[in-house]
């Protein structure tokens, strides 16, 4: 008796546990002919959107669903290839990974590993950043990342032209937001997949960028002229370039801001509360991104922009 | 919720070991408040005070290197003013004196885990104001190799130092000073690494005068960079000097240039 009510508050507990459900809502947004998106949150990672920010690209061909990108973890990845099947009524065939982040390439552990596919050196990156992204996702997200593990897309990725069940599809590797960031472009439609180089109305993240790689990315996928453009955040741009040239913009102000910054003599606090230019008003997460931004580059940029000061402690006397 | 329960009573207890008096409560309700202000505050009276104003990130993007601002310049008399973590192994980051400069510190430090981020200020009265904020973190600030030491390249430049002073607008005897080393700033808590960090760093004018003066530990980050705000003019030289436990000595002149644009605080004030 004693032992039954000593347990009965454990076990009225957990279907307190039970009440979250750990379930993606996947909402397929329809942009072409057999091309859906499925849109990230425009939000830092949170147990609130289960690390579900990136947008996820599903395009139907005569021989399978293709995949740009995977999700945040196992259960994402599950719910996408249901959804991916459900749209084209065919199984997965091929899984493109943009880059080495994990909002991006934590899913794949729900695909066998013979169609999951990134660029060489992204294969690189993430074998040597994911363990690292795997404390830092299980710490933020907590049970939505049950049964995610540290997958490495098995075929690395010659960039050229892959006939998919009829549908042409053109691969490019460009770096700058990464040090190897995929493109995907369907010749059908003109819709441009080009991960997270690309940012719309909401703010670029930068833990890994080189500002001047970055730049010269977004110039040749301008070049491209896509139709439709897919950014790895934020809203489709119907536009084709508009999202590209926001990138572009911020990154240019993003660079010249710290520069100046540092040579006003700013310290990284008073650095991370600069105005922010009225044209970026409508873009998520700005506030967070340039603190982030500012952790990422200036050490860095002061040890380049600031002088020696140091002299002989005789020439001090 | 357990843990934490078990902690604060566990950080009472020994709290009360140290001192049987009673500090006000705190409104981060920190397991380790009582504890961390016995050691630091001792038999000196103690109040929060929104006034102490602690700027920082939204997010701690990087442990091993997380900004932190105390701006007290809105209080009357500051002699001191202390940066700790409560739940790091090394709590105090710097202790400040203001001697000859406007109450007002930014550096970088290194954070184990979430974790209040306080300021405290002492004022001539003997008095402590404090405030904080809790700072969600990934773990190992302090317990990871400082990047110099993984790279091997620590000694190659050990004591370079880089910075400026800017007037600051609108006053002609106020600067802002920044000054960064190289150094590895060794906590002691990682394996075969003995403690070694910059500990002592003065400023003084050309006329011999104490403007700042900071007592550090290695809750400082690796490649240390301060903030301060000496009483100072566009010309004037300004004469640093600092000290690691291992006895080496580091020597730097600054000249004010004229003209920051913006006031100190960013975009903020």
């Amino acid at each position: 008796m004693l032992g039954a009510l000593a347990l009965a508050p454990v076990a009225a507990a957990i279907p307190a546990y039970g009440q979250k459900p750990f379930i993606y809502a996947l909402k397929p947004e329809r942009i072409a002919d057999q091309i859906w998106v499925v849109r990230g949150d425009d939000a830092p990672i949170a147990m609130a959107n289960g690390g579900a920010i990136a947008n996820i690209g599903i395009i139907g061909t005569a021989e399978g669903a293709v995949l740009f990108d995977s999700g945040p973890s196992l259960r994402y990845g599950d719910a996408l290839q249901s959804l991916a099947t459900e749209l084209t009524g065919k199984q997965v065939v091929r899984v493109y990974v943009s880059h080495l982040h994990p909002d991006h390439g934590f899913g794949l552990g729900a695909f066998p590993a013979s169609v999951t596919t990134a660029l060489p050196e992204t294969i690189r990156e993430i074998e040597r950043d994911s363990p690292g992204f795997s404390d830092g996702m299980y710490r933020l997200l907590g049970d939505w990342m049950r049964g995610t593990e540290v997958k490495t897309p098995a075929q690395p990725l010659t960039p050229g032209v892959e006939v998919i069940g009829g549908r042409r599809l053109r691969t490019i590797a460009l770096s700058g937001h990464s040090g190897a960031d995929l493109c995907v472009v369907d010749d059908t439609s003109g819709v441009l997949f080009p991960g997270d180089l690309v940012f719309h109305n909401r703010a670029p993240a930068t833990p890994e960028a080189d500002f001047s790689k970055w730049r010269a990315s977004l110039d040749a996928l301008i070049g491209l002229s896509p139709v439709i453009t897919v950014p790895g955040h934020g809203p489709v741009d119907s536009t084709g370039t508009a999202a590209i040239r926001q990138t572009r913009d911020w990154l240019e102000w993003l660079e010249t801001s710290i520069g100046d910054a540092i040579l006003r003599g700013l310290d990284m606090v008073e650095a991370g509360n600069m105005p922010i230019p009225d044209r970026f008003a409508g873009m998520a997460a700005a506030r967070y991104e340039l603190q982030r931004s500012i952790s990422h580059f200036y050490p860095r940029m002061e040890a380049a922009l600031l002088p020696r000061i140091d002299v002989s402690e005789s020439a001090t006397q | 919720m357990r843990t934490l329960s078990g902690l604060a009573l566990f950080a009472a207890s020994l709290a009360g070991s140290a001192s049987a008096r009673d500090f006000p409560a705190d409104p981060l309700n920190s397991p380790m408040w009582d504890y961390r202000a016995t050691r630091l505050f001792g038999a000196d009276p103690v109040r929060f005070d929104p006034r102490v104003k602690i700027i920082v990130p939204v997010i701690a993007e990087d442990q091993h290197r997380f900004p932190v601002a105390v701006d007290a310049r809105g209080i009357e008399g500051v002699r001191r003013i202390l940066i700790f973590a409560d739940l790091n192994p090394i709590p105090l980051a710097v202790d400040y004196r203001p001697v000859g400069a406007q109450p007002y510190i930014e550096t970088r430090i290194k954070l184990d885990q979430r974790t209040p981020v306080r300021g405290a200020v002492q004022i001539a009265s003997g008095e402590w104001l404090v405030s904080g904020i809790w700072v969600d973190a990934a773990g190992g600030g302090c317990s990871a190799p400082p990047l110099s030491r993984v790279r091997g390249d620590w000694a190659d430049r050990l004591g370079e130092m880089r910075g400026g002073a800017w007037s600051i607008q609108g006053k002609s005897d106020a600067a802002r000073l920044r000054v960064s080393f190289r150094h590895p700033m060794d906590t002691g808590l990682v394996e075969n690494t003995a403690s070694y960090y910059i500990d002592h760093l003065s400023v003084r004018n050309a006329r011999g005068m104490e403007l700042a003066t900071l007592e550090m530990q290695a809750a400082i980050s690796e490649d240390p960079s301060i903030t301060v705000l000496p009483n100072a003019s566009a010309g004037e030289r300004l004469i640093l000097a600092g000290r690691d436990t291992g006895g080496r000595t580091y020597a730097a002149i600054v000249t004010v240039e004229s003209g920051a644009i913006i006031p100190p605080g960013g975009g903020s004030q």
